[in-house]
């Protein structure tokens, strides 16, 4: 059988329970499409065969037994932002230099334990502080995606870039990502796979590493809404190693799927209508609309007005807890060193070579807006306009069930086309970062194409642990909008 | 502009990160961009509004005061850049 890596998850499982094919095939048919494509993409900075051919081999052996696990043989890439023993790890930054942790993170443990096998660790922008990929120590990651007649090499988003660009590219069935501003839904959205980014608590953070503590969370992104499904179920855990763990049973989601939207009340934000949005995306709004009006649910029109300031209080919030997580950067327990003429000397030194341009940026901000004197101006004020952004969210919530705003402002754009000015990369972020100021449930369905001939997304907005409702609202907007893949594999050697 | 030189070094002191002149003043201009950007904050009246504490209410968990891990010296030693035995090695801090 030919072509195994362009199956989705669910017919992947579905045909190793049937016996179509080994976990070995599976495996061997994804590491052939990595090793053909990593060139051209750059979405893997670690590729690791040895370990992914033994766990498909063992995989093998409990299907033969009739003891498949859930995940039982299913090829996984990890955004390098998840701890895994034993195999190096470094966010993607010079500063963890050849960093190999000794421990695993909870949610990759819990994959492994469902029976998924590990393909590499997958580039994303260093620290997760970007929304183009362009930021890794290991160079920008490509879309596989390209503009209708056009070479130019364009993002695949960030900061999970590798995810996205290997998740559309067929390099993996389904990837781990994280989200602290945007960074599972925009690439899904701008790559035509999907991405959820479940409820803050609702997967552990323990062993990924920190960006910002009260903003991070791990999600999939996946080739269909079913399989963000099946991939968030095994990914979810309460775990007592993360004190925000959330002490909630995790659903079966995959079974909410075909229980359609009928009645279901849609919340329509103003407030994300944008001065100067593209009409693309504009219609794109509207199509969703129609179509989940067309699958029986209501819309409602609704108010969200703090959404203009969640973006300005988020790179408030988001540096400042990252100037205090990169603390532990030092140079003496683990990561690289540089000597200096003492002590402070060698910090300054280790952290100046290690850190890149948009790390170093965004803990002098998050130092500055901490520092005395400047505490109440900055950062208790963002927390005060995040504790309206939340109440926004709740005083909708009283009349509808989910929202449905577009997930970017626009398609994926060129690599070193939006360079200069910081804040313009910033406001690629602007439709998500709502989401994880008030902490919900927030997911990104390929809805259409851009006039440039490439993906366009959706976001749908839950309630805290309304993802069951966001998976159902989802896999309406795909019944009706269909997959999108890539029309040309170019990067194939 | 919010940020002169003279501040960026001194934010890149508490920082610990080693900052070029050259650098120090783009960065003037950079944070003083971010800073400029996030004070439209200004124009949201939270005198009234508690800021956030946590995005979903719960409890802080608790649990049994006792030690649950441990013994495990060589794993936290397996990554340091400059080690000997069971120490971190670093530059010589009391005269």
């Amino acid at each position: 059988m030919t072509d195994l890596n362009k199956l989705t998850l669910a017919e992947a499982r579905d045909g190793l329970r049937r016996g179509q094919f080994s976990a070995t095939e599976l495996t061997r048919a994804l590491l052939a499409a990595i090793e053909s494509a990593n060139t051209s993409l750059n979405a893997y900075v670690l590729p690791t065969p040895e370990i992914a051919l033994r766990q498909a081999q063992a995989s093998d052996a409990r299907l033969a037994k009739g003891e498949a696990r859930p995940l039982e043989g299913l090829p996984l890439g990890i955004k390098d932002l998840y701890c895994t023993k034993g195999v190096r790890t470094t966010a993607c930054s010079a500063i963890l230099d050849a960093f190999t942790p000794t421990y695993e993170s909870t949610v990759t443990q819990n994959l492994w334990d469902a029976g998924a096998v590990m393909l590499g660790k997958l580039n994303n922008d260093e620290f997760a502080m970007g929304s183009s990929n362009e930021t890794s120590c290991f160079g920008p990651v490509t879309n596989p995606w390209r503009r209708r007649g056009s070479n130019v090499a364009l993002v695949p988003g960030g900061s999970s870039g590798g995810s996205s660009s290997a998740v559309a590219a067929d390099l993996c069935l389904a990837a781990t990502a994280t989200d602290t501003g945007g960074s599972i839904r925009q690439p899904a959205a701008i790559t035509g796979t999907v991405g959820i980014k479940p409820t803050y608590g609702r997967c552990s953070r323990w062993g990924i590493v920190a960006f910002a503590s009260s903003l991070d969370q791990a999600g999939p992104i996946t080739k269909t809404v079913r399989d963000a499904a099946i991939m968030l179920r095994h990914m979810a855990s309460v775990d007592p190693k993360d004190s925000t763990s959330v002490d909630a049973p995790v659903p079966d989601y995959e079974a909410v799927l075909g229980q359609g939207v009928q009645g279901l009340k849609v919340g329509v934000p103003k407030e994300y209508r944008m001065d100067g949005m593209p009409r693309e995306i504009e219609a794109l709004w509207q199509q969703g609309i129609a179509w989940l009006k067309a699958a029986g649910a209501t819309i409602h029109d609704v108010s969200l007005p703090h959404t203009k300031y969640a973006l300005p209080a988020y790179y408030i919030v988001a540096p400042a807890e990252c100037s205090s997580n990169l603390a532990r950067y030092d140079g003496v327990r683990y990561g690289l060193r540089k000597s200096g003429t003492d002590l402070i000397d060698g910090y300054e030194t280790t952290r100046r070579a290690g850190f890149g341009a948009e790390v170093r940026r965004r803990v002098l901000i998050g130092t500055y807006v901490l520092s005395a004197g400047y505490y109440d101006a900055y950062y208790l004020k963002a927390q005060k306009v995040r504790t309206l952004i939340k109440r926004d969210f709740d005083e909708a919530y009283r009349t509808v069930d989910v929202l449905l705003t577009p997930t970017t402002p626009g398609p994926a754009f060129g690599i070193g086309e939006v360079g200069g000015d910081p804040v313009q990369m910033y406001l690629n972020d602007i439709f998500t970062v709502t989401v994880n100021m008030a902490g919900l449930p927030g997911i990104s369905v390929p809805a259409g194409l851009s006039s440039e001939g490439t993906p366009l997304g959706l976001q749908l907005i839950g309630k805290p642990f309304g993802e069951e409702t966001l998976f159902r609202a989802a896999q309406a907007i795909e019944d009706a909008a269909g997959r999108f893949t890539v029309p040309a594999r170019w990067w194939a050697r | 502009m919010q940020v002169d030189a003279a501040a960026v070094q001194r934010i890149a002191r508490l920082a610990r990160i080693k900052v070029t002149e050259e650098e120090a003043r783009a960065l003037e201009q950079e944070l003083s961009g971010i800073l400029d950007w996030v004070k439209q904050l200004d124009e949201v009246d939270t005198s009234e509004v508690e800021p956030m504490t946590r995005v979903i209410p719960m409890t802080l968990k608790e649990r049994p005061d006792v030690v649950t891990d441990g013994g495990i010296a060589d794993e936290i030693m397996a990554n340091a850049p400059v080690r000997e035995d069971h120490f971190f090695v670093v530059p010589k801090v009391v005269e």
